[in-house]
Order: structure tokens, then sequence, then C-alpha cells
């Protein structure tokens, strides 16, 4: 530490740090545009002048580290000249008309011209005017108002590691642009309307419908993936304007993907419902809450009574609160039934009994960024959690080592420093044959059983690659992602997963679908589990089972089989079979319309109180910002209502809180034993059987909840990628099939028609189908082979 | 051929068409000078070869080329080409007229040799005249103030310029 001298004051600041730094941990106002603490010095918008003693000329503060004894002066006379004229210059050109700026009352430029600025402007000449770029329907722009800070610029080009934008001419010509006709396509491009100190880039869907100082700001938490990213929600009266970043460096530092912040424009949806319906005599009609919720419970009854608990099956969202999960749970098993479920998209389970307490990345979200060695299993991680995909190429920055198996060559913003690009069922023998490799090194201890299942692996040049990165570097993570969680043999791949941890004293985590898998585990809503992992009488069906079986009723919380399920042909089916069918959810959908008999509207993340438990097991709660509309209400509230409908003890809660905290109590005594490390794993180094053209699923970015695929912005952007059936060139010759031609999918009595798009990331022999679409919703297994024909 | 969306609405390039094995070999020649993960830095040469095996101007797909070839962004080769007054982005004559207007030149009066190229070939700066033979742009300092006023033409200076030696260089020229 040394000591410096600010306007007078003594204070202690980190050697080699800027002045600005040190001026701002003390509160010392100092003017700025390019600089930003999380991007590189650019030191082009002289701004920050400030007097430094003994220098000559005024210094940018942005740029000036600090020396022992150095005395700075930030309002002396020279100072404010030097940033007074640079004021001056900068109005030069911009334009001088905030009442008709978006930014206006919330734009750097307008607070600092109000103390730096004059009254009155010495230039007569015109103003240079820069034509708009059309970046898609995420972010706007007036490139007239933009004073060439390049904060953009550097943030695609340092964080996002994707760059779109960039600064074309020279001199006064010199613009930000695409330069080409191109959309935005990066999942956190939003950033930049942050980080746009004036009014150049701004919120599209936001644009012009408010003014900063008309709204309220709450506090709430992203809920779209497991990293719980911290947000405010700005709220008019009782209406949401838009989702900012709310800085947490432990979670997503300043930053918000796209995803979080653009997906409350599905909140006011066309789709919402307002008023709960029923079906009554196959007709469809608005009512009450009274008449809804009797109708309900008497369904429940009756189907009960009429064939036993294990009829009825009850499926939520991974993004359902902690609340809504432990109140569904407790509701169910109140009344015996225990298939339970919120694993969405998973197929095998059949480890779930070895499984711990909760999935957990086995790390901080914020120790991502500080691994030498990462193993990526069937991750798109950018796409996944975008915020971990960005601490990932944080820690490849600074000289990790990143490793993937995948089915899909994903483009990714960082380094990987070898791959393995392969059809979904050769992950386990290439896991098999790392596992191997390592073996031979390791001292590690292994039951002779697992020894014997290697017994037969050759481990392949590319897998003796891998283990000897694996071998090598201090802090090391293998990462399972939706690929290998929603793989069929996802069982065997944990396991492996499990021994090539032990075999490189690595760590294992999961990155989880949904923002709150962790809650939902905790609070009971697996089929195997109560609350705090307590061990149930028997055992329910999981999900993919579950919504396959054609159970009598199914109680669905904000999920839409169609989309949502592994299997949405099946599921369908089931549920069109079923005798009562209810389904919670914030929208009227035309597939809820057709296999429900009665819908209860419930609230948007906006509207809610509740919990979620992120993917190192953080607890956030968090408040309704604004009301549900109409009669809709929060989702805790309608289970607990419904409880004391069907008469059962104990569900008088007052708050969400209550709920809670009786989870909290239970979660916190609970004394788990720590799981097996290494499961059976019977199909280890066992090819399983497959045949032909094997289909590979991804829930894409902004097809993954109700929520953002009811969000038109994000519907429309270059992030997401066209409906199709993906492969590469080999297959599509050997089908002998042309690009772009359409095509049809057949697995069993499913199929889809859809457009062939010949892509050479899509492993051999393979086909990519993005659900979560209309046009796939149709099909059958999310994996499996599948027939593509004319 | 479309591919992931990562790559936004950018076209796929067919490298072996557009920037064919002769050009690479040359654009090779500059890479070697840098280390290895410095490759972008050969973009000006690079960018400098192709534009002269395309009668001196570039297209947004031998940029995008170069980009691909180089491994770099493609907007930052966009940059490139955009700052830098040798190269550009429009067809031009056979002869590429640059005139310095920057300080030194403009008080040794390159006003004068600017009116005079204007009036003599019917252009306006950036413009190509109607035969093809000429194009007239207004360029930055090059570097060579001692000799003010000064154009750059191909490979050549001509210096301490006055309307009657400019005539005398046209003249000379095909
Ligand atoms: S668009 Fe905004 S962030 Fe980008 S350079 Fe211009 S003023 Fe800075
Ligand atoms: S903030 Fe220091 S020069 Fe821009
Ligand atoms: S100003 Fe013309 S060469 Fe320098």
């Amino acid at each position: 530490m040394i000591e410096i001298e600010i306007d007078g004051k003594t204070f202690q600041a980190e050697p080699g740090s800027m002045i600005i730094e040190v001026a701002d941990k003390v509160g010392i106002p100092i003017p700025r545009f390019c600089y930003h603490k999380k991007l590189s010095i650019a030191a082009n918008c002289r701004m920050c002048l400030v007097e430094v003693e003994k220098a000559p000329k005024p210094m940018p503060a942005c740029a000036t580290p600090v020396t022992p004894g150095m005395k700075i002066l930030t309002c002396s006379q020279k100072a404010r000249e030097a940033q007074k004229s640079v004021m001056e210059f900068l109005l030069i050109n911009h334009p001088l008309d905030c009442p008709i700026c978006d930014q206006g009352g919330e734009c750097e430029l307008q607070d600092v011209s109000l103390g730096y600025g004059k009254g009155i402007s010495r230039f007569t000449e015109g103003k240079r005017s820069v034509k708009d770029d059309d970046l898609g329907p995420l972010i706007a722009t007036e490139m007239t108002r933009c004073i060439q800070c390049t904060r953009c610029v550097r943030f695609e080009q340092e964080v996002a590691g994707f760059r779109e934008l960039g600064a074309t001419g020279r001199g006064e010509n010199m613009e930000i642009t695409t330069f080409i006709k191109h959309s935005i396509s990066h999942e956190m491009s939003g950033n930049i309307i942050d980080l746009c100190p004036v009014g150049a880039l701004t919120s599209k869907p936001y644009r012009f419908s408010a003014r900063a100082w008309e709204l309220d700001q709450v506090e709430a938490v992203a809920p779209h993936d497991c990293i719980g990213s911290n947000i405010y929600v700005h709220k008019r009266v009782q209406e949401v304007m838009r989702v900012v970043p709310r800085e947490n460096e432990t979670l997503n530092e300043t930053w918000l993907s796209d995803r979080d912040r653009y997906a409350y424009t599905a909140v006011n949806s066309p789709a919402r419902l307002h008023k709960p319906m029923i079906k009554v005599n196959n007709v469809w009609q608005e009512t009450d809450w009274a008449t809804a919720l009797e109708f309900v419970a008497d369904g429940l009854q009756k189907v009960l009574t009429q064939y036993g608990p294990k009829q009825i099956g009850a499926f939520a969202a991974p993004s359902a609160t902690t609340e809504e999960h432990y109140l569904l749970q407790k509701l169910m098993r109140t009344l015996g039934i225990n298939s339970v479920d919120h694993r969405l998209h998973q197929t095998d389970v059949s480890d779930q009994k070895y499984a711990p307490l909760y999935p957990s990345l086995g790390i901080k979200i914020e120790e991502l960024e500080l691994q030498d060695t990462i193993l990526l299993i069937g991750s798109n991680i950018q796409r996944e959690q975008p915020i971990a995909g960005h601490r990932i190429r944080k820690a490849t920055l600074r000289g990790a080592q990143v490793l993937s198996i995948n089915a899909v060559d994903y483009p990714v913003n960082f380094n990987l420093a070898e791959k393995i690009i392969t059809a979904p069922d050769h992950f386990n023998l290439n896991l098999a044959g790392i596992a191997k490799a390592l073996s031979a090194q390791s001292k590690a201890d292994l039951p002779t059983q697992i020894l014997d299942l290697l017994k037969e692996i050759q481990p392949s040049a590319i897998e003796q690659k891998f283990a000897a990165q694996l071998s090598s570097g201090e802090k090391k993570l293998i990462l399972l992602g939706a690929v290998a969680q929603n793989h069929p043999e996802a069982a065997t791949l944990r396991a492996l997963a499990q021994l090539i941890g032990t075999l490189s004293s690595a760590k294992v985590g999961c990155l989880t679908e949904g923002a709150n898998s962790a809650g939902a585990w905790l609070a009971g809503a697996v089929p195997h589990r109560g609350p705090a992992g307590a061990a149930l009488p028997e055992s329910g069906l999981a999900m993919n089972t579950g919504l396959g079986a054609s159970l009598r009723a199914y109680f669905l919380l904000g999920i839409e089989p169609e989309f949502d399920a592994a299997n949405p042909a099946a599921a369908v089916a089931s549920l069109n079979k079923a005798e009562f069918v209810v389904a919670c959810s914030p929208f009227k959908t035309d597939g809820l319309l057709q296999y429900t008999h009665a819908i209860l509207p419930i609230a948007a993340f906006t509207e809610t109180s509740g919990t979620y438990v992120n993917a190192e097991g953080r607890w956030q709660s968090f408040n309704a910002a604004v009301a549900a509309p109409g009669e809709a209400r929060p989702g805790w509230k309608v289970l607990r209502v419904l409880g004391n409908q069907l008469n059962l003890a104990d569900f008088d809660y007052v708050t969400s809180e209550q709920v809670r905290d009786e989870l909290r109590v239970l979660v916190d005594a609970a004394v788990f034993p720590l799981p097996n490390p290494h499961p059976k794993g019977d199909g280890i180094g066992k090819r399983a059987e497959g045949k032909g053209i094997m289909r590979i699923t991804e829930w894409p970015i902004y097809s993954i909840d109700n929520m953002v695929r009811q969000s038109q912005p994000l519907q429309d952007s270059a992030t997401n990628e066209p409906t199709a059936v993906y492969m590469n060139e080999k297959l599509a010759k050997d089908l002998q099939l042309q690009d772009g031609a359409m095509v049809k999918v057949i697995q069993g009595s499913a199929q889809a028609e859809l457009p062939l798009m010949v892509d050479a990331r899509i492993a051999a022999g393979c086909v990519w189908i993005p659900a979560g679409r209309p046009e796939t919703a149709t099909l059958g297994a999310a994996f499996g082979s599948v027939e593509i024909i004319m | 051929m479309l591919f992931f969306a990562r790559r936004g609405d950018f076209e796929i390039i067919n490298m072996t068409n557009v920037l064919p094995e002769n050009i690479r070999q040359q654009i090779d020649e500059w890479i070697v000078k840098y280390p290895p993960e410095q490759r972008q830095s050969a973009v000006l040469s690079a960018l400098t070869i192709v534009q002269n095996n395309n009668n001196g101007w570039l297209t947004e797909e031998l940029m995008d080329a170069v980009a691909e070839y180089l491994n770099m962004p493609r907007i930052a080769v966009y940059e490139v080409a955009t700052f830098y007054t040798m190269y550009d982005l429009k067809p031009v004559g056979r002869h590429k007229i640059g005139l310095c207007t920057n300080v030194s030149c403009m008080l040794m009066g390159c006003e004068k040799i600017a009116k005079h190229l204007k009036k003599r070939l019917g252009v306006e700066f950036g413009e190509t005249t109607a035969d093809g033979k000429f194009t007239l742009k207004e360029v930055e300092c090059l570097g060579a103030c001692a000799s003010a006023p000064v154009v750059h033409m191909g490979d050549h200076y001509y210096e301490n310029l006055t309307p009657e030696k400019i005539d005398e260089i046209l003249d000379g020229l095909k």
C-alpha cells in the first residue's frame, strides 16, 4: 500500500492502481465516459482529466497509475478548465435534444454536462449525423448520439469474446457500426446498452415507454438458469417496464444475459391468462377462483378415490420457486401421491437414490474462473448458462485448459484445448477411455468391480490427451451439461464423471437446467425423496416415465409438455387420454386448452415472492415487484388455497417466507449421508444399442421455458437457431438430401416435417433437432435413433 | 449453407476461390514475420496484396476472406480497411491520385493543387474519371511534410508539387 493525496485528503492505495480506481473507492467523483471498471483502459474520452502535482499537463485519471506521495487535485482551476474544455469538445457533435432522447434522465453525458458544460455553445457549424444500424430486435441505435467512447466495442472484444460492432473510419468520420447488415447474435449483447453512456444504444423493447424518474426498482433474481443472476425489475406503478442487472460480483458481476434481461417482455404477452378457466361438458369457461378450486379439488378427489394415488402425477417446471415445489409436493404427498418431479428433460434417473441432496456445481460460481482444467461433458455452456460461460472464458484468458466432449461442435468464445465431437451414444466409451488412461497412473483406490468394467477398454490417442490434460493443473473441474443430463445413459455418464473426478482429483459439478433445480431437490419435488432428502414410503414415477404412463390425472405447474417434455408425443398422448388434467400457468396456450380440464392463472416471476437456490446452493429470496394481472395469483398461494380446499392439515401459510422457513429448518437439520462416490455404473464401457441416425436434442436458449417462448423480442433475435434438422454434409449426401429441402423426421409413430440444414458442426451420423418449438412438438424421444426421409 | 446463429447472418466463404493459392502464399510471407499468435499483424499487408490483385479495390468478400485467413473478426478487418486511406472499397481508376490535405500540405498550398486536379480531371475527391483512368482521393499526412504538398500514386510520392508539375506527371501516364 502506498499513500497518496486527493483533494487534500490522504488515502491508502494499491500500488499500480489508477487514480480513478482509488477515487471511486473513496467516493471522490471524477467525471468519465470511456472508463469502466470491467473493461480495458482506452483513455480516449479525456473527460477524467485531473491535476497531478508536478505534472505539466492535466492527466487522465483512468490511465495514470498512482505513485507514492502523489498529490491529485480533481477540482482545482486547472482540472476544472481541462474538464470543461473536454466537455465542450464532446458536445460539438452531440445532439442537444435530450427531451426526445430515450436515455434522457439516465444519461451520463447529460449528467456530466450539467456539471461541466456551458449554457451556450460557441459552435455554429453543423453537427455530424450518422446513419443508424439495425442491430435486431433487442438493441435500438441512434448513432448520431455516439461519443466514440468504445465501451461497446471493448465489451464485445474483451467480455463477450465475439465482435460484431467496430469503429470504422477515422477522425470525425469514425462510426460505431456493424459495417455490413447484421443483427447482433451474442447471448449477452444487451450489456452494451448499460455500458453506453449516452443514448446511442438503448433497449428496443423498452424504448420510449417510460422515463427513468418514473420508475421504481425492485430487487429480484433471474429465473432462467442455475446462476441466479441478480436483477432489478424496473416498474412504473403496476407495470414492469424493464429488467436490468443488479451488480453482484460473486454471481453475474455487472452483466446480464439477454435471456434474463428481456424475458420480462412475456409478462404482458397477449397470451396471459387473467381468470381461472375450467372445461365443463367440453366447453371452456372463465370462472372465479372459488369455483375453479372446487372444480380442481373435486376432480383430483374423484381420480384419487376411483384409481388411487398412483394414478396421479404432479410435475413442475425446474424454474418454479422453492416454495411452489415444496407446497406442491406437500400437497401431493399428503394425498399419498409420490409421482412428483421437476426434471423436465431428463430420462435416465436410475441412479437417483445415490444422488446427493441436490445437484451442485461443486464450487462457487466465482471460482469457475480460478480453475486450471475444466472438462465439459455435453454442455453448450455459453447458451445454457451464459454467465458460467463468461466465467469459463475468463478462466481460459488466465490460461486454463478447457476440454469438451459434445455431440455438436458448438462455437464458444474461449479456446478449447481439446475436443471430441461424437454421437451421444459414444460419450460413454470416450469417458471410459479417459478413465482407463487415468487409472494407469492414478493412485486412487478403486473398487475392483469398477476396474473390471474398464478392463476391456483401450484408450485412444485423443482420450490419452484428455487424461494427460486432466492430470495436470491444480484446480480441476468436470461439468455435466444439458446433453449429458438429458442423455439416455445419464446415470452412466454421471458415474464415469465421478470416476474421472476421483482418478484425477477433479471436482464434479452439474450445470442444471432451469433456475431452481437445486431448490426443487431440496423441497422434495423428486419422486423418491421428500423435503431435505427425507425418505418416502414408496417412490413415485419420474417426470419422463410419468408423463408417458397414461395416468388418470396430471397436475402441471408451469410446464407445457408439448414443448417441455423429453418425449412430447408420448406426453401429449398421455395427457389427451387422462381423465383430469390441471395446469397452473401464466399463459393460455393452445396445448393447455387442448389437453387440460382446468387452467389456474399464476403469477410470472415479477409478480410472486419466492426463493431460488442456485447451482452453488445459494438461497436467494425475492419479493413480487408488481401484482399479477387480473385474477392471476402467485403459484404458492394457489397451492396453499388448494390445500385448504382439500381440507389438508398444516396449510395455513400467510406468507411465502413461512413456507421457505419451514423447509429451511428441515434442510438445516438434514443429516444426509454423502453420496456413494461410485454408483454401480453397469453400463460403463458398453455401447448402447443404437442403430441408424442418432438424434441430438437441445432446448435452445430461447425455447427453454414458457416465459422465453412468449417473449417476441427474444424469439425474433438472431441468437435463435432456425428450427430445422441439422446434419453434416456427409450424412446429407448419404441420404441423398439437399440442403434446404423439406424432410420428414420419423420416430415410430411420431413425426415432423422440417427443413434440412447442412451444418459441419454436427457429429457424424447424427441430426440435431431443437425442442421447445411448435414445429418439433409432435416428435418423440429427445435422443435415440430417427429416420429421415424426403 | 447455413450455420448456427453464432455466425449470425454471416455468409460462408469459399476460401479456395476467393483467396487463390498464389495470393495466400504472398500473405504467408508476411505472416511468418510475426509471432504465430500475432497472425493478425499481417492484416495491412494482406489487404494490400488482395487489393492489388483486384484492380485496386476491396470487396466485402475479400475482406471477409482475409479475416478468416488471419483468424480475426470480420469487423476488425473492416475497421482497418476503412481507417487507412490506401484501401478502397469501391471500384477505382487505373491510377489513384492521393492528395494530402493535412496541415503541412495545407500550409504549402495543397488547396491550389486540389483545385487544379479537380478541374483537369472533372471529378471531386472520392470520384473516378469517366474513362476509368484516374481516381482522385483526399488522404491524410503521408509523412513527407518536408516536401509538401505531396501526392501519392501507387508506389510513388510526388513532392513539392505545383500545378505545372502535376500536369507533367499526369501527361506521362498511360
Ligand atoms: S455506441 Fe455508446 S458505448 Fe459505443 S462507442 Fe458510442 S457512446 Fe460509446
Ligand atoms: S475516462 Fe479517462 S479518458 Fe475516458
Ligand atoms: S501533411 Fe501532407 S505529408 Fe504531412
